[in-house]
């Protein structure tokens, strides 16, 4: 079985280290769906407007990254990527707002919850839009990674 | 060039799954299939945590409620001796509140001398202060029950938007036999503020933040909806009159 895959050999070593990368951030869009749904249906805290909008971003990489792991392609970074990003300004845009750092009147929300309130906080500073920042900087970083492995 | 090697390689390395002696021992699926069974077990072991600590809490807080509750100043309409005791935070503003009073007036019919209703007033609409004082101040005149009762049917004519515009809630009263000119006068006295900051102090210590908000017995509802109202109100009904 390893004698036909040797002339390859040289190349399955950077893409198992990619697999492991897209498998890593699956583990993180995961984690971080199921903790959106805890607080949201278990906590009942009520999302604001542009937690949907991070939701809508982050939702479907659950789904999607393991269609590139199984078996593994390293396109699917193609396709989680653009997803990722936009979760990603989304979250800079509320971890601004929940700052301060934008002012009251470009806020989109002005009905429902408003998204700069803080509704959870430990440690004096980690809120949900700072988890949800995390997330996606962490996950962004993992697909870069995964992408510039599997060129290798 | 790197185009094309990246090519060769998703080809070369479609059929990974069948070989699990290349990541180190125990296969990609497993590992992925571990992963999803210990996320769902965290995720259940984490939900079914919470809400039994949340039920603990609202004990808890049942337990101190007895003496907040049981409010001397406060409106009450039913028989006094009445086992099961409902206490509402209401807003006149607040459509929820006008929707359930209702139910809880139905609930209280259907049970006849068995159920006690008091009111607390947390006024939480910008400018339904002034409606909350107008109720006080009917209460001098014995009249406040009917003033709720007009004020709530009337809540479309003098609520827009959520938007209180307290001065139209004044037609509301007429016809009810009240002297409008005395719960003028009066409505700005001394008491009625009294009252009102003792309800506002209140409701902050019990953790009151949306209404109406409905302790039964000094049991707080274990998640807000009729259902559970009505299902709390039939249990108390159940222990207290076997």
């Amino acid at each position: 079985m390893s004698a036909p895959l040797a002339p390859g050999a040289a190349a399955q070593i950077p893409s198992d280290a990619a697999w492991l990368l897209v498998f890593a951030c699956w583990l993180v869009a995961t984690s971080a769906t199921l903790g959106a749904l805890f607080f949201s249906e278990v906590m009942e805290l009520p999302p604001c407007t542009l937690c949907w909008y991070q939701r809508i971003f982050m939702f479907p990489l659950v789904l999607l990254l393991p269609m590139g792991l199984f078996p593994f392609d390293a396109k699917v970074v193609r396709f989680a990527l653009p997803l990722a990003l936009a979760g990603w300004l989304v979250s800079i845009f509320q971890v601004l707002l929940v700052a301060g750092w934008i002012p009251e009147s470009i806020r989109p929300c002005s009905q429902g919850v408003p998204c700069s309130e803080v509704q959870v906080e430990w440690l004096g500073f980690v809120n949900i839009p700072l988890l949800s920042f995390l997330a996606f900087s962490t996950m962004n970083a993992l697909l870069v990674a995964a992408h510039l492995r599997s060129k290798r | 060039m790197s185009r094309k090697s990246k090519r060769n390689q998703a080809t070369q390395d479609a059929p990974a799954p069948q070989a699990p002696a290349r990541s180190g021992g125990i296969s990609r699926r497993s590992l992925f299939i571990a992963a999803v069974a210990a996320l769902l077990l965290a995720f259940v072991s984490g939900a079914l945590f919470y809400s039994s600590e949340k039920a603990q809490a609202a004990q808890r807080l049942a337990a101190k409620n007895r003496e907040l509750l049981a409010s001397a100043h406060s409106p009450s309409y039913g028989n006094a001796d009445a086992k099961v005791h409902i206490v509402e935070f209401l807003d006149p503003a607040c459509e929820t509140c006008a929707v359930f009073y209702g139910h809880v007036k139905k609930l209280m019919a259907d049970n006849p001398g068995r159920i006690r209703l008091s009111t607390r007033h947390v006024p939480l609409h910008q400018g339904s202060e002034h409606v909350v004082r107008m109720l006080e101040s009917a209460r001098a005149q014995d009249k406040y029950w009917e003033a709720l009762a007009a004020v709530f049917a009337g809540q479309d004519r003098w609520t827009l938007n959520h938007r209180v515009y307290p001065e139209r809630a004044w037609p509301a009263l007429e016809g009810l036999g009240l002297d409008l000119e005395r719960v003028r006068r009066e409505m700005n006295a001394a008491d009625v503020a009294a009252r009102m900051e003792r309800d506002a102090a209140d409701a902050r210590t019990l953790g009151v933040t949306k209404t109406p908000e409905y302790f039964v017995n000094g049991r707080p509802l274990p998640r807000f909806g009729l259902e559970e109202l009505q299902a709390l109100v039939r249990e108390e009904l159940r222990s207290a009159y076997k």
